[in-house]
Parts: structure tokens; C-alpha cells; sequence
């Protein structure tokens, strides 16, 4: 993003010097927008490889019988596919989203702890080639699963897990550092006048996702301490053998895993609300209710993990408290589509490739939230667990959730990246093929799940053929679509239509008060918030 | 802005609250011992002996039932003397357990209870079972192992039968038995 | 008169497209009143999902045709109502309110502890099922009996291809039947979508389900928690017959361990031993070792010319029985008859080139038994 520095157009704009010149420029960064592209760049290719493992196994899927991989290899695949789109994909995406428009949405020079917000971006690429190069050793990489149940991944792991362990333990110190970076600006760099109340939903959401993470990375430390101890010193926390017990890990796991899929979303929702206002040149509508419906989210997320567990052997009363909790959820969510599509309402709205991407989100989030309400109802959700269906509603609330919404953010903040527009006809493209790829890769998964396909399986009846089929070749399409995107964004940075300040009439926001492309300094002055 | 804390001191909190955190998680295990004793959750029992004393309850009956399991390198002989016994709430029952080494190296054994239904297991007490402690066997050597144990009265009384199993795990790796045959 | 012949074309193709279970694409009802219940509410709550989303999205699709700015709308300027919001957050709560109540109630019905008929003990292993009937020592293990030349596309697929098993579990019909299940390795699930059962199997604890099957049939399920490389490959077959059909089915059962015994006491040829073998072979080694005997190394060795199936026979016969502590050879010794050990033993020393033309008899496997004791 070489454009985002090109800052002559404002010399004397502020006292400061430009970037320094080569790699050193990007090893060394303290600069927020340096570090939040060198983030997006690191998710975007990370989403690349985490893909390319998704089209093995849609490859493998594509027919009955084993064709391409052989078991061993496919389920490192499913691990690694998981562990990558999630921690190094999705999370990497938002936090440089974060690094990028909260200093300039909130009218800060930029982050509060500048030098940690570089070393917490550069333990990425450590962690993600600690955990690439397992796929290099003999026994092969993590083949347990992104959930890693214990004894599976301890007692019969291959030898890799010590360097994913470590692996996870780099990226989540990334994460809990760069949680704490967002916490302190947003608490002690808003501009004059910008009340918590003012600030725009983006930077509520993350500051709510911010806690989260504080609150649940250590505890995903923690679990995976405890597997180390027990795979190397003997202990016994998840061994049945020396009196552990390995629904203990389930628990300890799930604890951090259900806050983190609000973690992947709660960004997104901000960014969407952001957008849809936009395009439709209305306010948003229910701004309070939005961020007490996102605080109630997040709480909630703390009391509901064992909706993971329900086969586990849950007694009665613990099944009905989770299922009400759990269900109990879709009120705040509610609350949030319900305001989306008030705020569409009576609007004036005009469908660039943003709203597209926005618009999507919200109807297809909506679906994977059906599928989260029936799977809450434990008595069902007996027929659901591990099945492809399990595996359809969190791909409709994860690529239509967090990936439509980090689409829609890139191509919304692009021209405030850039300063220049990007190409909208192969933006509308792009999200067409991304659009029609992701609902024949994942829809017809709901109707195998039903029809009884289990999940993480490398071969199947021939009843889930047809269906499998569909899949896969929905699957490639989304796969292959997301070149064009690599595509459109480096043309957009070479080049194209000059970008106004505020290339959207209808955008609220201080982000688009400073001139596109962004300088590599601003609001060295704070800016008056009325 | 008129921050109330300095970014400093922010950071030192919430890197405080991050170790918290941390804590929190190992301390997730002791928590979750108390909620399976009082919940019964995976059927888990009492890990030492239980000295109390209990009501008897004449009015009822109720089946229990036994269960052995090798966890799967296991290599001994291992199962109940009878398949069930039907016990008088509050009274102390037995029943034993033959295990028999049949390798050729001396080997040390864990076995772990489980009862089910899970709400049932928080009244079942045992007063004495060789879950308590490892056994170990010389080649070929076999042994009787009994469990002594008291159901509660307070038992539900849609429960009529319960099941006791134990899973035998080979723990010779982790605690390799003394050589001096000295049992 | 046309119409008879039409309506009976049409009722024969709907019937058609039903069969064709290629397109499920719902959860079946099953074959049990839990099962039932389940589907019902499935069904419940999918369709106060389908309402919801008419609504919400009737709403959004109206909007985005007529609030264009194209259509020449000028945008409302509205931003809140507390009286609306009010509204939507305490509808949703009433609607989820009207699905807790059937949701409690049939998880109540699972909840059932009341007396079974018959107890079982389900225990799994990487990557197969043990049945154990308690109090009637009777006790097997169900391996996939999908031929490995299907899975590697060499043959034909069958219907029950990957769902189909040399030994299924036999219940009886209209009896409450419980299951006890626990995992000897890893963590498994026992799953069977007509009987709507579904729990995991937990090294060290104990599992207790249940179920209670009308209409004799063969209900099919598969294991639904990862487990390891063959996880897609230890599938469940339950075979529900009449109570009479169970009855002698357990007495044959009963009969053929007695036979079993008496097995090892003939005298087996070479020939016997390897066709028995072969088949022993197939159900039992070639996940890891191949049906070639080439492995798959360095995980699972070759046996083709390896040292062990090419040594002396005392060893060969030591490893299958004790297996090899720390890798994922099993000891067979306690799984499999002393026919079958010495049976396999025989094949590998015998197949793929193996030519070494001596066999190992059932009575041998005895004898290295009681030596052992």
C-alpha cells in the first residue's frame, strides 16, 4: 500500500517527517496506518493459504472415495484451515482494520503503546510459520481438529503439537497486546469532545471485542499450558489415566472459544454500521440500543460455552441453562439486524460494493443466525453436533459475517487507504462470484448435516454425493473470486479515479475530514468533536 | 482529553487483568472438581475414602451394577465377581474385582470410576476401592480387589439402578513399579 | 377414467423422487417417539425461523426496491424510538419463550432413567465399536466391512458404502434398551440419526442413553467426534429384529462362542488358515497396513517384506498379541479369537509375496496363551 505514504500533496500539512525509506520502514513502524496495512497484507495472505487448504479438502469432497489426500493429510487440512482463518485470517484482518480507522476515527496521531502495536504485528509471522512449518515434519502437522479436543491432541498428538502450542501462545500474546493497545487509545486519545457516546459504533464494537479478547486469550494460554504440561511434565489435567479429565479440556476450551466467535464478528458489526448509514444517507438508526445490544453479546458470550458440549453428558439441569442462555442471545442480535434494516428504511440508498458486501452480511448473517437458534435447542441440536450442518451455520456466520464485513470495510476505507477509487464494476463482480460461490459452497452443507453426514470426515456415503458436489464447485468459485479482490486492490493502489476526502456523500465520520489518500500523520492537533 | 488514568497506568492494569485471566484459567480445574462433586457431572466420585455415616433407608432398593473396561493398551484381565448386587440405601455394600497380569513384565495399573446416570454419582460414596490408589503386578500375578461403598438415601427416587465402571489404565510409563516385590 | 392412470403416474414419481435419497435435505423423523419428538421440533422451530426471516426480509427486499435513490427518494431522517425498540426486544422474547417450552419438555423425555430391558455396553476404539450385552457374555467388535478397493475407487461403490459393518449391534424390538458408552482411547460419539441418539464416548467415564425401537429394521449411523485418521470409517449398524428373531440371534451368539472354542481345537491346512485370514486380514489390519501390506509408512510399516512377518514366527505372533506400546499397533490378543490371530499371522507371512510357507495353528495361539499365564 505504497500509496497510503505518498505525502507530498501535504507537505507542511504537519511538522513530521514521512516514513523512512526500504524494509527497514516496515520492520521498524511505529506509524498505525504502516502497521495496519502490513496487518491486512499478512490476514489477506493468510486468507490465501487458509483457503488453499479449504479447496484440498472441497477437492477431496468433490466425489466419494478417497482421490486426492489420504486421511492423515485431510484432517491436518480441516486443523489447519480452521486454526488459520480464524487466528491468523480473520482476527489479523480486524485488529489492522482497527490500527487503521480508530486513531482516525476517534481524532488520534495514533496509537497509545506505537512500539508494542509494531511487536505485536511482527509475533504473527513467527506464529503462523511455527505452525506452517509442522506440516513439513514426518508425523505431520495438528490433525486434531481447530478445537483440538484433549486426549486426542495430547495423548495421541503427533510431536508437532509442542510447536503449535507455541505457535498459540505467540499469536495470543499478538492478540492480547494488540487489545491492549486498542483499550488505551480508545480511553485516552478520543479528541476533545468526542464522548464514549459519540464515538462511532466500529470503535465501540472493538472496544468491546478488545475486553473480550483481554478476557478469553489468557484463558486459551492457559489451556494450552496445561496440555504442554501434561504432554511433557507428567501432569495430569486432561489425562483420565493420572485422574484429569478431558471434558475438563472441553470446558477450559470452550470458555475462550464461544467469546471468540463474538471476537471474529463484533468488529463487523460495527463496520456495517457504518456503511449501511452511508449508503442509505440516514443516520443510523438505534445507535444506544446498538451498544448496549453489543455489550449484552458480550456478556452473554461468557455464559453459554457448554452449548458446545451437549453430547458430552451434561446432566439436566445444566443442558436447560445452557440452551435459555444461549437462546437468550438472540435478542441482542435481533435488536441489531432489526435497527440495520430500520435504517435502510425510507432511506435514499445506492448500492456500491461496500453496501452490496453490507447488505449481504446482514441477510446471510441472519440465516446463520436461524441455524445458531435451532442448534441452541439442545434436544435437537443431538441430531445437529458434528454434522455438516454444524459446519454450514458457523461458515454463513464467519464468510458472510466477518469476511463479507472486512470486504465491505476494505472497499468502504480503500480510497481513504489509497487515494484513489477502486474499480467498481470488477468490485460489483467480485462480490457477485463471492456471493454466488459462498451460498452453493455452503448451503446445500445444511442439507447433509440434516440428512446425517458427520463433519471432518475425508470420504462418505453415496446418498451425500449430489450435495458434496454442489459444494465443492461453490467452494472453488468463492476460492478462485478472491484473486480478482487481490486484483482489484493493487490496481486501486497504482492507480485510478482520484479520491475525494469523502468519496461517499452519505459517510459520517472524522476519518473523512483529512484528505485521501490518508497523510502518514494525522490529527497531530486534535480535532474539535462538537 | 482528560484521561483518568495515564496510559501507563491503563497498561498496567490491564496487563493485570490479562494475568488474572490466566489464573483464572488453571484455576477453571479445582472449579470445575467442586461442580462435578456437587453436580455429579461425568459421573466422578470421591477420590479418598468417605468416613461418614448414613441413615439406612429399609423402605428402598436399588440396583447396582458393574462394569470394567481396559483402556485400549491395556493388556490385563480385569473384571467384577458378579454383574450386579441390589443394596439397601445407607448400608455399606461390597463387591470385588479380579485383575490379572498376563505379560511377562511387572506392570502398575490406574483405575478410574465413573457412575451413571451423572446425577446419581454425587450419592454414591465409597468407603474403600482400590481406585484410591495404583496396583501393581508381577508377571502373571493376579488379585482381588474389593470396593466398599454406601448409596445415600437421599438418592432421587426416580433412580432404581446405577452403574459403577472402571476404566483400567496402564500407567507403568509414568510410575514404574518397584522391583522389590515387597506387597 | 384418464385420471386414475395420471394420478397413480404421479403419486409413482413423487414416490420416486423420495426414494432418491441423493437430495435429502431434511432431518429424517426416525424410528423412535424421541426421535419423533425431535423432528417435530426441528421442524417447529425451522418454520418460526422461515416466519421470522419472511418478515425481516419482506421488509429489507420492499425497502431496497423503493428507497432507492435512483427511484428519486429523498432519505427520512428518523433515528430512534424507544417505543419500537421496546417492541422488538420483547417480542423475540416471547417467541423464544413459546420454543423453550416444547425443547424442555422432550429433553426432559431423554432425561428418562427409568428401568431398561436390556443394558449394553458401547465402547470405542480407533477405529471400530465393542458391544458388550451385560450379564449375557456375549461381547464383539464391529469393524467398517467396506472392502478398501471401494474406497480407492478400484470398485464400485455399494448402497451402504462406508455404512455397513461385518458384526451390527442387535437389539430387540419394543424394548427399552440402554446404552452404557465409554471410549478405551480417544474421545468418540456414538451416533444413529433414526434412533435420534447421539453421545460421546469419553476414555474413562461412562455414557448412559437409551433408546426403545418399534419397527424391526436396520437403522445406520457413524461416529460423530474426530477421533484420528479412520474417524470417517467406524460406522454403527443396529440391527433391531423381534423380540423371538433377538432371542435366537443371542442363543446363536451364545452358541458360536462355544464354537469358537471348539475352533481352535481342529486341525486347520494351510489353505483354511489363508482364506481365513485374508478376510480377518481385511476387516481388521488393512486400515493401517494396507490391503497390499504396504503400508503407509512411516506411521504404519510395510509388512511386505518386513523383518517381523518375514522372522521368526514367535515374534510375529508376539507383536499382533501384545501389540507395540507407543505407536497405533494394538494388542490384538484380547480383540481377536486365537482362529483369527492365527489366522492373519498365517496371510502375512504368506501373502504379497511373503512365501514362507509355514502357518501358525489356533492351537499355538493357545499355547503362547497359556505360556503367557
Amino acid at each position: 500500500m505504497s500509496a497510503a505514504i505518498d505525502s507530498h500533496a501535504h507537505a507542511g500539512h504537519d511538522h513530521h517527517h514521512g516514513p523512512a525509506k526500504g524494509l527497514m520502514r516496515w520492520v521498524l513502524t511505529t506509524n498505525h496506518k504502516d502497521i495496519g496495512s502490513m496487518y491486512l497484507w499478512f490476514s489477506f495472505i493468510m486468507f490465501l493459504v487458509g483457503g488453499s487448504m479449504a479447496m484440498v479438502i472441497r477437492a477431496e469432497l468433490f466425489q466419494p472415495g478417497l482421490q486426492i489426500v489420504q486421511p492423515e493429510f485431510f484432517n491436518q487440512m480441516t486443523t489447519m484451515h480452521g486454526l488459520i482463518m480464524v487466528f491468523g485470517a480473520v482476527m489479523p484482518a480486524f485488529v489492522g482494520l482497527a490500527n487503521w480507522m480508530i486513531p482516525l476515527m476517534i481524532g488520534a496521531p495514533d496509537m497509545a503503546l506505537p512500539r508494542m502495536n509494531n511487536f505485536s504485528f511482527w509475533l504473527l509471522p513467527a506464529a503462523f510459520g511455527i505452525l506452517l512449518s509442522t506440516l513439513f515434519t514426518e508425523a505431520g502437522g495438528p490433525n486434531f481438529g481447530w478445537t483440538f479436543y484433549a486426549p486426542l491432541s495430547t495423548t495421541y498428538a503427533p510431536e508437532s503439537v509442542t510447536f503449535f502450542i507455541f505457535g498459540v501462545h505467540l499469536m495470543g500474546v499478538s492478540s492480547i497486546m494488540g487489545a491492549i493497545n486498542v483499550i488505551a487509545t480508545i480511553l485516552n486519545l478520543r479528541a476533545p469532545g468526542m464522548t464514549l457516546m459519540k464515538m462511532p459504533l466500529f470503535v465501540w464494537t472493538w472496544l468491546i471485542t478488545a475486553f473480550l479478547l483481554i478476557a478469553v486469550m489468557p484463558v486459551l494460554a492457559g489451556c494450552v499450558t496445561m496440555m504442554l504440561m501434561d504432554i511433557h511434565f507428567g501432569t495430569s489435567f486432561f489425562n483420565a489415566a493420572g485422574g484429569g479429565d478431558p471434558v475438563l479440556f472441553q470446558h477450559v476450551f470452550w470458555f475462550f472459544g464461544h467469546p471468540e466467535v463474538y471476537i471474529m464478528i463484533l468488529p463487523a458489526f460495527g463496520a456495517v454500521s457504518a456503511i449501511i448509514p452511508a449508503f442509505a444517507r440516514k443516520p443510523l438508526f438505534g445507535y444506544t440500543s446498538m451498544v448496549y445490544a453489543t455489550a449484552s453479546i458480550a456478556f452473554l458470550s461468557f455464559i453459554v460455552w457448554a452449548h458446545h458440549m451437549f453430547t458430552v453428558g451434561i446432566p439436566l439441569t445444566g443442558e436447560l441453562f445452557f440452551m435459555y442462555a444461549t437462546m437468550l442471545i438472540a435478542v441482542p442480535t435481533g435488536v441489531k439486524v432489526f435497527n440495520w434494516v430500520t435504517t435502510m428504511w425510507r432511506g435514499s440508498m445506492t448500492f456500491e460494493t461496500p453496501m452490496l458486501f453490507a447488505v449481504a452480511f446482514v441477510i446471510l448473517f441472519t440465516i446463520g443466525g436461524f441455524s445458531g437458534l435451532m442448534l441452541a435447542i439442545a434436544p435437537a441440536d443431538f441430531q445437529y453436533h458434528d454434522t455438516y450442518f454444524v459446519v454450514a451455520h458457523f461458515h454463513y456466520v464467519l464468510v458472510p459475517g466477518a469476511i463479507f464485513g472486512i470486504f465491505a470495510s476494505a472497499y468502504f476505507w480503500l480510497p481513504k487507504w489509497t487515494g484513489h477509487m477502486y474499480d467498481e464494476t470488477l468490485g460489483k463482480t467480485h462480490f457477485w462470484m463471492s456471493f454466488i460461490g459462498m451460498n452453493l459452497a455452503f448451503f446445500p452443507m445444511h442439507f447433509v448435516g440434516l440428512a446425517g453426514m458427520p463433519r471432518r470426515i475425508p470420504d462418505y456415503n453415496l446418498q451425500f454425493a449430489d450435495f458434496n458436489m454442489i459444494s465443492s464447485m461453490g467452494a472453488f468459485m468463492f476460492g478462485a473470486t478472491q484473486l480478482l479482490f487481490l486484483f482489484i486492490v493493487i490496481k486501486c493502489i497504482r492507480g485510478g479515479k482520484k479520491a475525494e476526502a469523502k468519496p461517499w456523500d452519505g459517510a459520517e465520520g472524522l476519518e473523512w475530514s483529512v484528505p485521501s489518500p490518508a497523510p502518514y500523520h494525522t490529527f497531530s492537533t486534535p480535532p474539535e468533536v462538537k | 482529553m482528560a484521561a483518568s488514568l495515564t496510559t501507563r497506568q491503563l497498561t498496567v492494569r490491564l496487563v493485570g487483568v490479562v494475568l488474572a485471566m490466566f489464573a483464572f484459567g488453571f484455576a477453571l480445574v479445582p472449579i470445575y472438581d467442586v461442580m462435578c462433586q456437587a453436580f455429579g457431572i461425568n459421573g466422578k466420585t470421591n477420590t479418598s475414602a468417605y468416613q461418614g455415616a448414613l441413615k439406612v433407608d429399609e423402605t428402598r432398593q436399588v440396583k447396582v451394577q458393574f462394569v470394567a473396561t481396559n483402556a485400549a493398551d491395556m493388556v490385563w484381565e480385569f473384571q467384577p465377581v458378579g454383574d450386579q448386587v441390589v443394596v439397601t440405601p445407607g448400608r455399606v455394600s461390597e463387591m470385588r474385582f479380579i485383575a490379572r497380569n498376563p505379560s511377562d513384565k511387572p506392570m502398575t495399573a490406574q483405575a478410574i470410576p465413573s457412575v451413571s446416570p451423572s446425577k446419581a454419582a454425587a450419592y454414591f460414596q465409597k468407603t474403600e476401592c482400590f481406585c484410591f490408589t495404583q496396583q501393581v503386578l508381577q508377571p502373571g500375578e493376579s488379585i482381588e480387589m474389593p470396593v466398599r461403598f454406601i448409596v445415600d438415601p437421599e438418592l432421587p427416587a426416580d433412580v432404581h439402578r446405577l452403574t459403577l465402571g472402571y476404566t483400567l489404565f496402564d500407567i507403568t510409563a509414568r510410575m514404574p513399579p518397584v522391583p522389590v516385590a515387597g506387597r | 377414467m384418464l385420471r386414475r392412470p395420471v394420478l397413480a403416474g404421479l403419486l409413482l414419481a413423487c414416490a420416486s423422487f423420495t426414494v432418491q435419497a441423493e437430495w435429502a435435505v431434511n432431518m429424517r423423523p426416525g424410528v423412535t417417539d424421541i426421535s419423533q419428538s425431535v423432528f417435530d421440533l426441528h421442524m417447529i422451530i425451522f418454520w418460526i425461523c422461515v416466519a421470522i426471516g419472511v418478515v425481516v426480509f419482506g421488509v429489507m427486499f420492499w425497502s431496497m426496491l423503493i428507497h432507492r435513490r435512483s427511484s428519486g427518494q429523498q432519505p427520512a431522517h428518523f433515528h430512534e424510538s424507544t417505543s419500537v425498540e421496546v417492541l422488538w426486544t420483547v417480542l423475540p422474547l416471547v417467541i423464544l419463550l413459546a420454543m423453550a417450552v416444547p425443547a424442555t419438555k422432550t429433553l426432559i423425555e431423554i432425561y428418562d432413567t427409568s428401568e431398561a430391558d436390556l443394558d449394553i455396553q458401547i465402547t470405542g476404539y480407533q477405529w471400530k465399536w465393542q458391544y458388550k450385552y451385560l450379564g449375557e457374555d456375549v461381547a464383539f467388535f464391529s469393524n467398517l466391512s467396506t472392502p478398501s478397493t471401494q474406497i480407492h475407487n478400484q470398485d464400485d461403490k455399494g448402497e451402504h458404502y462406508l455404512l455397513e459393518v461385518d458384526e451390527p449391534l442387535v437389539i430387540p424390538a419394543g424394548k427399552k434398551v440402554r446404552f452404557l458408552i465409554t471410549a478405551a482411547d480417544v474421545i468418540h460419539a456414538w451416533w444413529v440419526p433414526d434412533l435420534a441418539v447421539k453421545k460421546d464416548a469419553i476414555p474413562g467415564f461412562i455414557n448412559e442413553s437409551w433408546t426403545k425401537v418399534d419397527k424391526p429394521g436396520i437403522y445406520r449411523g457413524q461416529c460423530a467426534e474426530l477421533c484420528g485418521k479412520d474417524h470417517g470409517f467406524m460406522p454403527i449398524v443396529v440391527d433391531v429384529k423381534t423380540p423371538e428373531d433377538y432371542a435366537a440371534w443371542l442363543a446363536e451368539k451364545k452358541a458360536a462362542a462355544a464354537a469358537q472354542r471348539e475352533l481352535t481345537s481342529k486341525n486347520w491346512t494351510l489353505d483354511e488358515l489363508m482364506a481365513r485370514g485374508e478376510k480377518a486380514y481385511q476387516s481388521n489390519c488393512a486400515a493401517c497396513h494396507q490391503a497390499s501390506g504396504e503400508g503407509m509408512p512411516p506411521v504404519f510399516p510395510a509388512l511386505k517384506g518386513s523383518a517381523i512377518a518375514t522372522g521368526p514366527i514367535d515374534g510375529h505372533l508376539d507383536i499382533v498379541f501384545n501389540g507395540k506400546p507407543g505407536t497405533a499397533m494394538a494388542a490384538y490378543g484380547k480383540q481377536l479369537s486365537e482362529v483369527d490371530i492365527a489366522a492373519i499371522i498365517t496371510y502375512e507371512r504368506n501373502a504379497w509375496g511373503n512365501a514362507l510357507g509355514d502357518m501358525l495353528t489356533p492351537q499355538d495361539v493357545v499355547k503362547y496363551k497359556q505360556a503367557q499365564e
